[in-house]
């Protein structure tokens, strides 16, 4: 049987995150007509395989977590669907040491590309000590360097996910972004009489937990870029209006400034900064509040309704939706203020776009004949693509490396219930986020430090 | 104590009921006073309704709102909350927006037709407190609605 390498498998991924990825900014002709509702549809990648044996047990650390270190990197991985992990059951040796030489046809012959040897050791100071190397089965070569990790032992999740992100990022050229968390909001009880509460747990949905806040209605949390406060709007007053959280504390303060109505804020790139939305005598427009001064400037002035805005990572423009062309439309403008550019043109409605944290995309939700997509775009408005299709699909939030997208789907009737997936920009890889509530609003965080 | 045992009685009515005609004769038998909330819910109507994406108010709406006016200026120590909502069709921002337009529509009306400004409040709910919870035209359309709260009252 003809043995591909991990190389060969990497030129066909790095050819697909050419079509899929690297758009190239060509603008497009002034009289081309922007290419719209485009469904991917495409053919199947050959996933590249994968042996992560349990990592081998050394000075005093227990065999849970030498077991679950390898689950939770083959979770992640065959998480992305460019990887598919070998059952150990499948296996034909287990390394019993870090350091001795690997027995290659152990591996080759169960079909692994990729094999993953760990290791993990308790330190007299109670640390753990883990580490780990990658290999390239069918070349016999190391892939990188190995990396070493020390932490206390209620951390190794993390470090599984760190070790995932190397592993990530080596095979497959793209950024990390398992050692992430997802800020949402869980819900409970009937459809009309729902109770909603934020919620934080890890991107594969461990370590789940329900944030403290007032008992009223709350919408939308989104993460700061340093990851330990979150934006949100809550009901508190019996009015929606915009408040921080304090995520180590679970502080809420509010911002006076933001007096009458306000919804839907996110952070700027840097953080010094949200932009939302604020109503004033049934009017919604956009606004930039900076947090340090306290001090909010308008940016829109239109009478239609002007919301859910997003920053360019750069700061220097705010992409929104906005209904002054009839219908809900994507526009672009800058943080400056002035003339806002409209960049959607398809039929149907489009909302919640959100800048992609790479620049290059904007992911959006569309209403068309009655369904509601998921959807990508460039920033110029072109290559429109629907990822997505169903009854209600909306709010589309950024992996931190750009390139997978969670949203909420809800489903019809008096039992409908929102649910969070994911799924990757190619339009593959739908899978649903396991949550003991329904859920919805997902908000992804950069990576942690 | 007596106007709850009255309203256990509408109600009871009510389950009973095909349609407002009935419901109305109903409340007759009942003798609600005019000057109750329950009367201005139920029989001069509370609640206002708007079409897909629209914020105007449509006749049946006007004379709804005519009707609260008359019964408001009777009861001018009450404050009032005007809620709007949205139906599950739209996303969640957008729907907040919408049901800002209308209770503002409704606000609007109200102080044009003389009711004072600072017994009004309004909030917008978008989406978010459905009343009805089917998937079709049926309960969206009792969605898309204002609410007028008598006794309800927002402080900044």
């Amino acid at each position: 049987m003809v043995r591909h390498s991990v190389l060969k498998l990497l030129k066909i991924f790095s050819f697909t995150s050419i079509l899929f990825i690297n758009f190239s900014f060509v603008a497009a002709q002034k009289n081309d007509a922007p290419q719209l509702d485009m469904t991917v549809n495409r053919g199947v990648i050959k996933p590249i395989s994968l042996a992560v044996p349990s990592f081998i047990k050394e000075s005093g650390a227990n065999s849970i977590i030498s077991r679950e270190l390898a689950k939770v990197i083959s979770n992640n991985l065959d998480s992305t669907g460019l990887f598919r992990s070998i059952p150990q059951s499948a296996y034909v040796s287990m390394p019993l040491s870090f350091n001795t030489p690997v027995q290659f046809s152990d591996w080759s012959i169960i079909n692994a590309d990729v094999l993953v040897m760990g290791s993990v050791g308790l330190k007299p100071d109670g640390r753990l000590e883990v580490k780990f190397r990658l290999w390239d089965v069918s070349q016999q070569k190391e892939i990188g360097k190995g990396k070493q990790y020390f932490t206390n032992s209620e951390s190794w999740r993390r470090i599984s996910h760190k070790i995932s992100d190397t592993i990530y990022t080596r095979v497959t050229g793209e950024g990390a972004y398992f050692d992430s968390r997802v800020v949402f909001v869980s819900e409970t009880g009937p459809k009309d009489n729902r109770t909603k509460r934020l919620a934080i747990m890890d991107q594969d949905g461990a370590n789940f937990r329900l944030l403290k806040h007032p008992p009223s209605l709350v919408i939308a949390p989104r993460f700061s870029p340093t990851t330990n406060k979150i934006i949100f709007t809550g009901y508190e007053t019996g009015k929606p209006r915009v408040y921080l959280m304090d995520l180590s504390s679970e502080e809420i303060t509010s911002l006076p400034e933001l007096n009458g109505m306000s919804f839907a804020p996110r952070f700027s790139a840097d953080g010094s900064q949200i932009v939302l939305s604020m109503t004033e005598n049934g009017n919604t427009d956009i606004f930039i509040n900076t947090l340090t001064t306290g001090v909010k400037r308008r940016l829109t002035t239109n009478s239609a309704i002007d919301t859910a805005p997003s920053f360019s990572p750069d700061g220097k423009s705010i992409v929104f939706e906005s209904d002054r062309g009839g219908g809900q439309q994507l526009y672009i403008i800058s943080t400056q203020g002035g003339d806002a550019k409209r960049i959607s043109f398809g039929k149907g409605r489009y909302a919640t776009p959100v800048w992609s944290p790479r620049g290059d995309l904007i992911a959006f939700t569309k209403i068309k004949e009655g369904k509601f997509h998921i959807g990508v775009m460039r920033v110029d408005g072109t290559k429109e693509r629907l990822l997505t299709t169903s009854f209600l699909d909306e709010g589309p939030a950024w992996a931190p490396n750009g390139r997978v997208l969670m949203f909420f789907r809800e489903t019809p009737g008096s039992a409908g219930a929102p649910s969070i997936y994911s799924i990757d920009i190619s339009g593959r890889n739908l899978r649903k986020i396991k949550t003991s509530s329904f859920a919805s609003d997902p908000n992804w965080s950069p990576i942690l430090n | 104590m007596k106007n709850i045992g009255l309203v256990f009685f509408v109600i009871l009515l009510l389950v009973g009921c095909e349609n407002n005609k009935s419901f109305k004769n109903s409340l007759d038998k009942a003798q609600i006073s005019e000057s109750d909330i329950e009367y201005f819910q139920n029989l001069v109507g509370d609640t206002v309704l708007f079409t897909v994406d629209q914020s105007g108010l449509r006749p049946d709406a006007i004379s709804i709102l005519n009707a609260q006016v008359n019964w408001l200026k009777e009861k001018k120590f009450l404050p009032i909350t005007i809620e709007g909502h949205a139906d599950e069709q739209g996303t969640r921002e957008y729907n907040l927006a919408l049901g800002a337009r209308r209770a503002t529509a409704v606000r609007e009306f109200l102080l044009a037709k003389g009711i004072e400004q600072d017994r009004i409040s309004i909030v917008t709910y978008g989406k978010e407190r459905p009343l009805r919870v089917c998937s079709n035209e049926e309960c969206w359309s009792k969605n898309r609605r204002a609410v007028t709260v008598v006794g309800k009252k927002i402080v900044e």
